[in-house]
């Protein structure tokens, strides 16, 4: 009985959040896409609107995103907008969630949204961090997780995960000193990908390679 | 002459004008004219080794007198780069550094993770498994709510509650052990089951324990629950309404201490959640003694799900049973060439996950604890994003303690139930 309702739930609000993103997408100037990805709302807007799309979802009663539960950064170098920047919405009132994504580069500000949900101050913070990602409007944009005196932004795709400079205490001159990183033994990153699908073309087989490509394609 | 000045400057502070006014350049005998501003404020460090900041939490307090005026945490003192490090591991060589975030309670991080994963690969755990799952997330919780309200009450200068709440955590960490061979670092949730299956007894154990364990709650609650001290120090401290733990974030105990009924086990069931019974508790007030009552009824509820988890649990897999997601049985490998294939390229590769992101949330004994997993096609994840309950909840410290005495401040980290291995990452 209870697997039944909860069944029943489920179903019912996949087709609330296929509705959600519907008057999203259609209405609402700024929104690129709006769309329910493996049962979960994500909304791509451009941050020009972000402030009024978030108060939208905040204070409109088919939205009604109390809480802001989580902002973070994901970098794809390649893209010329690198960053993602990713909120995720909760409505504790209507059982829901979203997720908005918007994009920016390493000098354009996304407009801070601290003013709406107070706690977002602390995220955009670690987001500033640990990825450079600058937020307009936001009175406290410093460091939070990284050391004092930390230089660089870990968590874009471009830094090392050994980073550039280890810390130590150095007993004659009694105090800490930082250097730069040596590794005692070579940093191994293995390459997982099959030689077998890695080689596009063995020599002598271009003909029957190029037949697979066009088989890839049609399939 | 340099020691003269001085002196004058000195007698100037002192303000025994030793100079006499003709001497004085013109904008000095202006500002001859002088008013006492009486400035009582000063800044205070707590932590970061403080036994009550429950970690490597640095707070600095402004304080006027005994009252606090603002309270700034510094945090980032146990950042290790888990997310980061993640991005360069194998999915199954991640979870491990799931246990190391929230020390307190590492299976339910496990479960975040785990879940997330199998999201993303479309697989879907055996039910025995996700009842070892549920049985082992709840004892996580009550061991977690062990530690926390009698932490809490030490910080209170309640010492016996930690005392006996030692001895019975101690029983459970035995079953954490018996099922996966640590005690803390269990890495025995894994994508699509669990490490292994239970020793034969420890159902009986848990049951037997299951019995028992009510009581002792009891005992806690006669210590604390009507205790004179604990409620002068506890009640109508840290008073956060509806709508500001709504606004800062706030999931868990510490949302329910405040009034709102959510808990994601009833309103977005995972595992098998939705095929138990047990009342979510709420309280009014949002003070310190509320979320301390919230998380004693909580402990009786898990008790509960335990015991109906034992008696729904029935013999059966462990894990998914696919050889590209789970590795084989030790015996099947020493005649299977396949299966010693497999187990190999487990160990090496790992599986390759579809692209994709799923943001994934169980409730843990804190509050909400999120994964955002970004998969891009590879064995490894893209990005893992771990969003730690305490992070919102440390952040509204300033908000909880501001005009409230130092002493009460340690009541209210002590209700915010913060872990810094969570915080920090």
């Amino acid at each position: 009985m209870a697997e039944e309702t909860a069944r029943l739930a489920g179903a019912a609000s996949a087709d609330r959040l296929g509705a959600l993103a519907f008057t999203l997408s259609s209405s609402f100037p700024g929104v690129s896409s709006a769309a329910v990805e493996r049962g979960e709302l994500v909304v791509r807007a451009d941050r020009d609107v972000l402030i009024p799309l978030m108060t939208l979802l905040r204070d409109d009663p088919q939205f009604r995103f109390e809480q802001m539960m989580d902002l973070c950064g994901v970098d794809f170098p390649a893209r010329k907008n690198r960053f993602d920047v990713v909120y995720n919405l909760l409505s504790v009132s209507l059982n829901q969630r979203a997720r908005v994504i918007v994009t920016t580069d390493e000098l354009t500000p996304v407009p801070s949204v601290h003013g709406l949900w107070p706690c977002a101050t602390w995220w955009e913070r670690e987001c500033y961090d640990l990825f450079g990602v600058l937020f307009s409007g936001q009175p406290d944009l410093r460091r939070i997780l990284t050391d004092i005196g930390f230089e660089g932004h870990p968590l874009r795709k471009d830094f090392p995960l050994t980073g550039y400079t280890e810390v130590r205490y150095d007993p004659e001159r009694r105090q800490v000193v930082r250097e730069p990183v040596s590794l005692t033994q070579d940093f191994r990153d293995f390459d997982f990908v099959s030689p077998w699908e890695g080689v596009l073309t063995l020599p002598g087989d271009e003909k029957a390679h190029e037949l697979r490509q066009i088989m890839k394609k049609l399939s | 002459m340099t020691n003269a000045i001085e002196q004058a400057a000195l007698d100037h502070a002192l303000g025994e004008a030793a100079v006499p006014e003709s001497l004085l350049p013109e904008q000095a005998v202006e500002q001859a004219e002088r008013r006492t501003v009486e400035i009582d404020s000063h800044a205070l460090n707590f932590g970061p080794q403080h036994p009550s900041a429950h970690g490597v939490l640095r707070l600095v307090l402004e304080m006027e007198g005994e009252v606090v005026a603002r309270a700034v945490p510094h945090i980032g003192l146990l950042h290790r780069g888990t997310e980061k490090l993640i991005e360069y591991k194998t999915y199954q060589k991640a979870l491990p550094y799931f246990d190391r975030l929230d020390y307190v309670s590492p299976m339910c991080e496990e479960h975040a993770f785990a879940l997330a994963t199998e999201k993303l690969l479309g697989i879907e755990a055996p039910d025995r498994a996700k009842w070892i799952r549920v049985i082992f997330a709840e004892i996580t919780r009550i061991l977690n709510h062990i530690l926390n309200l009698t932490a809490m009450g030490l910080d209170c200068g309640a010492v016996t509650p930690a005392l006996w709440g030692y001895e019975e955590r101690e029983k459970l960490l035995e079953f954490h052990e018996a099922a996966s061979g640590a005690r803390f670092h269990a890495n025995y949730f894994r994508p699509g089951g669990v490490a292994r299956d239970l020793p034969a007894g420890l159902e009986e154990r848990i049951a037997n324990w299951a019995r028992e364990f009510p009581a002792w709650i009891d005992d806690l609650e006669s210590l604390l629950t009507e205790n004179r001290i604990w409620k002068q120090r506890t009640v109508g401290i840290g008073v956060f309404t509806t709508e500001q733990a709504l606004a800062w974030g706030f999931s868990g105990p510490c949302l329910r201490g405040s009034g709102v009924p959510w808990d994601l086990r009833r309103s977005q069931p995972y595992d098998n959640y939705d095929k138990v019974s047990f009342e979510i508790p709420v309280a009014r007030h949002g003070d310190c003694y509320d979320r301390y009552l919230v998380r004693v009824a909580e402990m009786r509820e898990s008790v509960k799900i335990i015991e109906q988890g034992l008696a729904q649990i029935k013999p059966g897999p462990i894990k998914v049973q696919d050889p590209k997601f789970s590795p084989p049985k030790r015996a099947e490998m020493k005649q299977s060439m396949e299966a010693l294939i497999h187990h190999f390229k487990l160990f090496t590769e790992g599986y390759h996950v579809p692209p994709g992101a799923t943001y994934t949330a169980v409730e843990t004994p804190k509050g909400e604890f999120g994964v955002y997993l970004v998969a891009d096609g590879s064995n490894r994840p893209y990005r893992c994003k771990i969003r730690p309950t305490g992070f919102s909840h440390l952040q509204a410290i300033d908000e909880l303690s501001r005009r409230s005495m130092l002493a009460d401040t340690v009541a209210i980290i002590g209700s915010l139930d913060l872990v810094f291995g969570e915080v920090d990452r």
